[in-house]
């Protein structure tokens, strides 16, 4: 067997650990890839092109910007902050928390637009975090501010992630089906989607916890 | 009937816009790398696969020499946001919520209604779709209620994209780099390896073996869609559901997520782990996976925890 073509993972992994730029490291792994497995130059851009160009509809979702942009143009970070500095008894930790069961509860339903850091995380959550925490422990160094940022988007991904699955009409779980199928064991959507509910529990208490002990250090930090 | 394709000439409207006033303020390397994905968007169709490939190099070198830079479109200062949000107050949400609103409403009344049968929109498609009719929808609103000039818009999505930069086609550059992957037979040599490398009669250490596999081949390729396909033909199917009769649901459901715990620790996962850096600000480009890692660990060993338990000990 040729295991040449393996170079190509390496090339992904060095390039990144180099710090090259990572449209570059992806483009020259694909190109590595394609030319040790034995095929020529040209078939090799072709299948790059052709699939770039099949999967144009992820890059789509950038349409929303303006519509963001021009909202925030108009002050929606501000209102954000201070309709969370207006709530009595929101601390960071119970905002954040909250934010994790909504986003999982919305995308097992199927609704995982709802959230995302264009639309949600950066007009809304994390201003509304970041008041909080401020709200709650006073003026905090640079560094702890950034991690309070973070952690909203963190929380972000995590509830998308852990939620999602429960959905059986996602892309996901139709391509677990696709595959199993593939390889004589069919499966009812339905059948895949319950199993994403205990690994949905787990992560809520994970992460719940994680926020929870964030908040109570940034306490201490100002302490 | 909607298809795709109308969203793409929507999008390479965008892209084309936003890359005309990049060269109007002289950034050449912002507006020839939007300007590529424009075309992209609007003639991709009708390109020959050899064409779209060139535009993928041009594009990428253009990244590559640090074409991309920040920009400063005109906007409004923060004391005249304080002074706007203390007059518009809570119905700036409402303009933002018109989005999520139409693709999922409409999404549900289109499967579950007789709105369906009309045939209006490409099978499978309607969610992206009606995605891009609430934009349409909530500019609209917004620009009428809020207005604001007509650069306002186009310029304020510049600043933001500019902000994301090469970053926004990263996640659709992976999935190029699958296609290819898939083309020259990686998938097909890691489950050779993996054969070879597990101990025979361990149940365990293959469960152990499957999900690290998903996590792994999740950081290094920024997707569990990439990574599923070549772990289940590798491990999966062949040594848990064939050789020790695991659960096939258990083992694709929960292998998955495993892999999604991957997805939380890699960088190559852009749209979820450095977007969000840019977007928010980040001094540390990897500050938000910081965040993530400590979720992502324990959460994996639950998740084989739950394949071993659900997929072999409840099953057999």
């Amino acid at each position: 067997m040729n295991y040449w073509p393996l170079a190509g993972i390496g090339i992904v992994v060095a390039g990144f650990a180099l710090r090259f730029n990572p449209l570059l490291v992806v483009v020259v792994a694909a190109i590595a890839t394609g030319l040790l497995a034995g095929l020529e130059p040209v078939p090799v851009i072709e299948a790059l092109g052709a699939a770039f160009n099949d999967n144009r509809y992820i890059s789509v979702t950038w349409i929303i910007l303006p519509v963001i942009g021009l909202l925030e143009r108009y002050g929606l970070q501000q209102r954000a902050r201070g309709l969370i500095e207006s709530m009595r008894g929101a601390t960071m930790g119970r905002l954040l928390t909250i934010y994790l069961g909504f986003r999982q509860i919305t995308a097992a339903l199927g609704m995982k637009d709802i959230g995302g850091h264009p639309q949600a995380v950066r007009p809304l959550v994390a201003p509304m975090a970041e008041a909080a925490a401020l709200k709650t422990h006073g003026d905090l160094p640079e560094a702890e501010r950034e991690k309070v940022l973070a952690m909203s988007a963190a929380t972000d991904n995590v509830g998308l992630f852990f939620g999602e699955d429960i959905f059986f009409a996602i892309a996901s779980i139709l391509l677990i089906q696709g595959v199993m199928e593939s390889a004589g064991y069919p499966l009812a959507p339905l059948e895949l989607s319950v199993w994403a509910i205990p690994t949905a529990i787990c992560a809520f208490i994970i992460h719940g916890l994680r926020i929870q002990a964030l908040d109570r250090r940034l306490g201490r930090v100002r302490a | 009937m909607i298809t795709y394709e109308w969203l793409y000439i929507l999008a390479g409207g965008f892209f084309a816009i936003w890359s005309a006033f990049s060269f109007r303020d002289r950034l050449f390397g912002n507006g020839a790398f939007w300007g590529l994905l424009a075309a992209s968007f609007l003639l991709g169709s009708h390109l020959t696969p050899f064409a779209n490939g060139l535009l993928v190099l041009a594009m990428v070198g253009i990244a590559g020499v640090g074409g991309l830079k920040r920009s400063d479109p005109p906007t409004t200062t923060l004391e005249e946001r304080t002074v706007f949000a203390a007059k518009l107050g809570n119905k700036l949400f409402f303009p933002a919520l018109i989005v999520p609103l139409t693709a999922v409403v409409g999404t549900l009344l289109y499967n579950y209604t007789p709105f369906g049968e009309t045939g209006l929109f490409e099978e499978r498609r309607e969610t992206l779709i009606l995605f891009g009719v609430g934009v349409l929808a909530a500019l609209v609103a917004a620009m009428a209620w809020l207005r604001a000039p007509l650069a306002a818009a186009p310029e304020e999505g510049r600043r933001l994209l500019d902000s994301i930069g090469w970053a926004a086609i990263l996640p659709q550059m992976l999935a190029a780099l699958g296609a290819v992957f898939a083309l020259a037979g990686v998938g097909d040599i890691i489950g050779n390896i993996a054969n070879q490398v597990i101990p025979e009669g361990s149940v365990l250490v293959t469960v152990i073996v499957f999900a690290l596999g998903m996590a792994l081949f999740t950081m290094i390729m920024g997707n569990a869609f990439a990574a599923f396909p070549v772990m289940a033909a590798a491990i999966g199917i062949p040594l848990l559901i064939e050789q020790y009769g695991g659960n096939p649901a258990v083992i694709g459901a929960v292998g998955m997520l495993a892999g999604f715990c991957g997805t939380l620790m890699t960088p190559m996962a852009a749209n979820f782990n450095i977007v969000p850096a840019a977007l928010l600000e980040l001094k540390n480009q990897n500050g938000v996976i910081l965040q993530q890692i400590g979720t992502a660990i324990p959460l994996w060993v639950c998740n084989v925890a739950i394949i071993y338990i659900g997929g072999f000990l409840l099953w057999n």
